[in-house]
């Protein structure tokens, strides 16, 4: 069983956000990457493009299928993961840390606090398998 | 036990470039009676190919027998059972081959003269006339050349339609179990795109439906694309309420008709409050699906859209059939001519070969073949939707998962038994989706022979997973490295010598 970090907040759509000094590091969970299975392509925005938060911004694409990542945040891309493009496999390795997909500086902050912490995260995907 | 086939010897076929030998050629041209002209004198030089790269040089034996030697690899809907069913390819029966290669219909040319082209003009206002009795809606466009065109064009048309209101507005809302193509159909046409979830019985939810519209006070919704039954084949019970719903507000209801081989003869999405849908003709109407097309995706409407449909449309003037252009609100053309008409010709010699009287028949096959195989698979295979199937049954591999085996390694099983595999992981709202689609064209016996094998697979895993997760084991190739060929392909064969720079 995996571990969802502590700092970190998430979504119902299997998004994760760290989020420090305004600037959010978004990223899949893990249980998302196992959901997937192996991960074959990655769809990401442009820096300086805008999300908003429950909108999709990109798509992971597995074997299986390809899925849509909703931004967990508002706010203008500030920096994107390149690697993952030649690297893909890395979102199935380290989902929680070298393969953060995009960086966003938020617009609206306060929208964090309507997002899950660990623990409830943890409960939702428990309760979806 | 595997009952359907046997190993026998197939031949093993080298790279047709790997075959070749310099000067080798297949024909022999008479001595050169005019005078020699330079190519690049008289075309230019950059218009003249100096030299292609490795051509494979081989005699026509050579090359018949490595197509014919590289076809009986294949598994084809003409050797058995192909569980994707109509969403991939029916049965394409001869009657419809025979008709489309007449040759007034197959040599007919869209420049001729619209007075020889009559019989041709006929045959697309006939399968016109069929298609909106079918369907119970009141115009039709046969241009589209597949279904996501189709969905394209029907879109494109609820624009035009609600710019022609004064707004066009802004949101397309698509069910969670939908094809991929809607919500990227929606984005293409300028929409953005709302997720709906579907409820415990795998069907929208129309109270959540409801107010959605309800807050949308600034109506914003354009439409709800829907495919009905649904990609879980599960009919939307209260898709009149929907309708309902969305036409308060002055939306729209779009039906992808992916699934239409459910429903021909028995009800008409017109009839229930359908304003515009496509059809797939290499679905529902049998005409050819593999190797890339031509496909047919007709799209029919309501009165209110029809003046947007694209243009030239038909119509009988002094008792003949000529194309009209003159409808100044039309979305304009979506297709060079007037569609894919070899593919008109099959569906509609499908249509006339079956009669109304048939069409049903052929449609309470479809659905009586998908409910036995439902009913005899479900003790052994877990049904997470247990809302009455349509022409296709959706089973999960949650009981199979437990024993490590998921979805894609049970399909790879059931092709040592002589079967094509169903469709794996889709739907998504599915866990480790079995999707399975057997259409109206099988026979008990070899429904039974699918039965049988599925069956038979599922007790291999209890007894041994490890055994089903090598298979196949009677194909040329086994577990070919999926993951890898899609995270680094290499598209493009090169000789021997350079493989090494092709793999970097």
């Amino acid at each position: 069983m995996s571990s969802y970090p502590e700092k970190f907040v998430y979504t119902k759509e299997h998004e994760w956000v760290n989020a420090q000094d305004g600037i959010a590091t978004v990223g899949i969970t893990d249980h998302a990457q196992h959901e997937l299975g192996d991960i074959v392509y990655v769809d990401l925005p442009k820096v300086g493009s805008r999300v908003e938060q429950g909108k999709t911004f990109g798509s992971v694409e597995s074997v299986k299928a390809v899925s849509d990542i909703y931004a967990p945040v508002s706010g203008e891309v500030a920096e994107v993961n390149d690697s993952l493009t030649t690297t893909p496999e890395k979102l199935n390795e380290d989902p929680h840390g070298a393969a953060w997909l995009i960086k966003v500086r938020m617009s609206a902050p306060d929208e964090i606090k309507k997002l899950l912490s660990a623990a409830d995260y943890q409960s939702y995907v428990g309760a979806e398998s | 036990m595997i009952r359907k086939v046997r190993q026998h010897i197939s031949q093993n076929e080298a790279l047709l470039f790997e075959e070749t030998s310099p000067g080798k050629a297949g024909y022999q041209l008479p001595e050169l009676d005019v005078p020699s002209v330079d190519p690049q004198a008289a075309l230019g030089a950059p218009n003249v190919r100096v030299e292609i790269e490795g051509f494979p040089e081989v005699s026509e034996v050579e090359a018949i027998r490595h197509f014919t030697r590289l076809s009986t690899w294949n598994y084809a809907i003409d050797l058995g059972l192909y569980p994707l069913g109509s969403c991939t390819m029916k049965y394409n029966p001869r009657v419809n081959e025979f008709v489309a290669r007449l040759d007034g219909l197959a040599w007919a040319h869209p420049y001729q003269p619209e007075s020889l082209s009559q019989g041709a003009l006929e045959i697309i206002a006939e399968l016109e006339s069929a298609l909106l009795e079918i369907t119970g809606m009141d115009a039709i466009t046969l241009q589209p050349a597949a279904g996501a065109h189709g969905e394209f064009t029907g879109i494109l048309l609820v624009r035009a339609y609600l710019e022609s209101q004064g707004n066009p507005r802004k949101k397309i809302l698509v069910p969670d179990s939908a094809h991929g193509t809607n919500p990227a159909t929606a984005s293409m046409a300028g929409y953005s795109v709302q997720n709906i979830k579907s409820n415990a019985k795998g069907m929208m939810d129309v109270s959540s439906l409801a107010r959605l519209l309800d807050e949308d006070t600034n109506n914003e919704i354009a439409a709800l694309m829907v495919t009905n039954p649904s990609t879980l084949g599960i009919f939307e019970e209260d898709i009149a309420k929907v309708a309902e719903i969305l036409h308060a507000k002055g939306a729209m209801l779009y039906m992808d008709g992916a699934n239409m081989n459910a429903l021909v003869g028995l009800t008409r999405p017109g009839d229930f409050g359908v304003d515009v849908m496509h059809l797939n003709l290499h679905k529902t109407f049998s005409t050819p699906h593999g190797g890339g097309g031509p496909g047919g995706g007709p799209v029919a409407v309501k009165k209110h859209l029809e003046p947007f449909l694209p243009i030239p449309r038909l119509k009988r003037v002094n008792e003949a059939w000529t194309f009209d252009y003159k409808f100044p609100q039309s979305i304009g053309r979506v297709r060079a001519f007037y569609g894919n008409f070899g593919v008109l010709v099959r569906a509609l010699a499908y249509i006339l070969a079956h009669g109304g009287n048939g069409l049903k028949n052929a449609t309470i096959d479809a659905l009586m073949n998908a409910n036995y195989i439902r009913r005899k698979l479900e003790p052994y295979y877990d049904l997470p939707y247990d809302s009455p199937s349509m022409h296709e049954v959706v089973f999960s591999d949650d009981r199979q998962s437990k024993q490590g085996v998921r979805t894609g390694d049970l399909a790879k099983r059931l092709i040592d038994y002589g079967f094509h595999p169903y469709t794996v992981s889709f739907p998504t709202i599915v866990h480790g989706a079995i999707m399975i689609e057997p259409t109206e064209t099988e026979s008990k016996r070899e429904l039974d022979l699918f039965i049988d094998a599925m069956i038979s697979i599922a007790k291999e895993i209890e007894k041994d997973p490890k055994f089903v997760l090598q298979a196949p084991y009677l194909t040329r190739t086994s577990r070919v490295d999926e993951v890898t060929a899609a995270r680094r392909p290499i598209v493009r064969w090169r000789p021997q010598r350079t493989s090494s720079q092709a793999a970097d």
